[in-house]
């Protein structure tokens, strides 16, 4: 069942086109995934789904209600972790979650216990009390996490869930959003440009660039379109090798990256001794070598024809995605 | 479903309250900045026999000016917590809530006068305890309600600003730059009778009916045409009126800014 239908969803702005005419499906109880660099248009089509922008053109369902005209039925149906924290700081954790139940209509006697489930699930009940201006920066993002479960969303929307955040916090963070998408069959839909976010989160994901959707794919999928296998090594003269490995015609991409060598092949492990031989007879001591599959990153740069750090930079000036005060 | 919107009009309140509780600093400067005007100001001018003002102690003329004063400030302060949210992002939260701008205006309404009010009163109290005279139980109604529709009439007027405003940090500058002349124009401070110009100014000021009104209910009848203008339930049907339009314009632009 499609939980999130959208059709030719599109948002203007003045000058410029943040949502072109994108129209995709989501079925229930997936985690589907929104990849891109800032300023995709990612954002922008959370907002028009969680119904705070009206689409410029085309419209969208989310499980069954039109975006719309049916919004108050829509903003029943979904929760949403916003990309900035959208707490009550003075307020503590429980506070904040009662204030939240009260205005999705949960009963008083449903509300305290479905407060200590949420905590549990986000393991917050030993800060529940606690103002919400001294939680961490993953604290923080657990109690919105808790919060959007609170009135059993059938889709939870997550703009960029990590942002921000350490390492050994996003782990967290992502165990947790695993969990409920298991446990409660929440169907989950984050947007990221963080690729092993998508890799270690998603069942499908969408790329998306310049508000386009370039392609949309289970994950394994797409690597598997890329077809090749990648070969990184490390040696005493990168240059030279990668002069004599180029003339090769089973050599389909070479990259370096500070001292490594990326080689995108068929059949990477067999591969292996052919480079080493090549490399010995030039006199050159292989440091390092390894196979891997193809990673999203790869799967990115073939699709967009560039890197997601390229995008970044070259987008310095962010488009306005949503008009904020000031 | 009336019981969703009820549910958000007093969650809106409620957090108002609970923040204006723990806000210690908010709490204490809110009640010792009018008191140096009251302990100060007043003290400082009752050395002189104001000629105006007959027998009355100039503290006790002062205080109905500086309760408004407090409440109007109060208020406005409303205004500023609505650009606070929508900087820190709590008003998304509260956008995609099931529930309608309408309930959102009004909780947030009645927070921001509830805390106002509260102000006003414990500054009466201190007031009273200072030796103004303690009006009858109909003086006590008429105060309450000044004290009230004062507060609404501010609140809508912080909501007007806030939505034609995106900036909280220019907020309080501006709003003091136009409130600063308001009120030391509206008699509270010093009598606009003797003085043709200054009552006609006070007339097209609103702050002027608030402070009048109040005045006027907590001396009674036996100082009308010497401490003040208008009899009090003209002051009052102003006072109504001018709510009653600020809280709609003010509803009404606050639930456009942010669509």
């Amino acid at each position: 069942m499609d939980i999130i239908k959208t059709e030719h969803l599109t948002k203007n702005f003045k000058d410029l086109t943040a949502v072109d005419n994108i129209s995709f499906t989501v079925q229930k109880g997936e985690i589907f995934g929104f990849l891109g660099p800032n300023g995709a248009g990612k954002t922008t089509t959370i907002k028009m789904l969680t119904t705070l922008l009206h689409p410029t053109n085309g419209t969208a369902e989310i499980a069954g209600h039109d975006i719309i005209n049916k919004r108050d039925d829509v903003r029943k149906s979904i929760g949403v972790v916003f990309q900035e924290p959208a707490l009550d700081t003075e307020l503590t954790g429980v506070e904040n979650l009662d204030f939240h139940a009260r205005m999705y209509g949960i009963s008083k006697k449903r509300r305290g216990e479905r407060i200590n489930e949420v905590f549990e699930l986000v393991d917050l009940t030993d800060k529940k009390d606690v103002l919400v201006k001294n939680y961490s920066g993953g604290m923080k993002r657990r109690l919105e996490i808790a919060r959007g479960l609170m009135h059993f969303p059938k889709v939870l929307f997550l703009d960029e869930p990590t942002l921000g955040l350490d390492a050994q916090t996003r782990q967290a963070i992502w165990k947790y959003i695993k969990k409920m998408n298991r446990e409660e069959k929440t169907t989950i839909f984050l947007t990221t440009h963080y690729m092993d976010e998508a890799d270690n989160l998603c069942n499908r994901i969408g790329i998306i660039d310049h508000g386009k959707i370039l392609v949309m794919d289970s994950i394994r999928n797409l690597k598997q379109s890329i077809g090749n296998d990648v070969i990184t090594l490390s040696s005493t003269d990168n240059q030279k090798l990668l002069t004599e490995l180029k003339q090769k015609d089973w050599v389909k991409k070479t990259e370096t990256y500070d001292d490594h060598l990326t080689l995108g092949v068929q059949q990477g492990d067999e591969k292996i001794p052919i480079i080493i031989e090549r490399a010995q007879k030039l006199d050159i001591k292989i440091k390092s070598i390894s196979v891997r599959q193809p990673t999203l990153d790869d799967v990115f740069i073939s699709y967009t024809g560039r890197t997601m750090r390229d995008e970044e930079t070259k987008n310095i000036t962010v488009p306005p995605r949503f008009k904020r005060g000031r | 479903m009336m019981n969703l919107e009820i549910q958000a009009i007093y969650v809106m309140w409620l957090r108002q309250m609970k923040r204006f509780v723990r806000s210690k600093s908010r709490l204490v400067v809110s009640i010792i900045q009018p008191l140096f005007f009251l302990l100060i100001l007043g003290s400082g001018f009752n050395q002189f026999q104001l000629a105006d003002i007959g027998n009355i102690d100039y503290r006790s003329f002062l205080a109905p000016g500086i309760i408004t004063m407090a409440i109007v400030f109060s208020s406005m302060f409303t205004g500023i917590s609505v650009l606070w949210d929508k900087q820190f992002g709590f008003l998304q939260e509260v956008l995609v809530a099931p529930v309608s701008r309408l309930s959102i205006i009004i909780g947030r309404t009645l927070g921001g006068a509830s805390v106002a009010l509260v102000q006003g009163f414990i500054i009466l109290l201190i007031s009273i305890f200072l030796g103004i005279p303690f009006p009858g139980p109909l003086g006590i109604l008429l105060i309450l309600l000044f004290m009230i529709f004062t507060a609404f009439t501010a609140v809508g007027f912080g909501l007007i600003f806030a939505s034609k405003m995106n900036d909280f940090q220019s907020f309080p500058i501006i709003m003091n730059l136009v409130m600063m002349p308001l009120i030391l124009l509206s008699s509270a401070f010093f009598t606009v009778i003797d003085t043709p110009m200054l009552l006609t100014i006070a007339r097209v000021n609103p702050v002027f009916y608030m402070v009048d009104g109040l005045r006027g209910s907590l001396f009674g009848p036996a100082y009308l045409g010497s401490l003040y203008v208008n009899p009090p339930l003209i002051n009052l049907i102003v006072v109504v009126s001018l709510s009653l339009i600020t809280i709609s314009v003010g509803s009404y632009s606050f639930s456009k800014s942010e669509a």
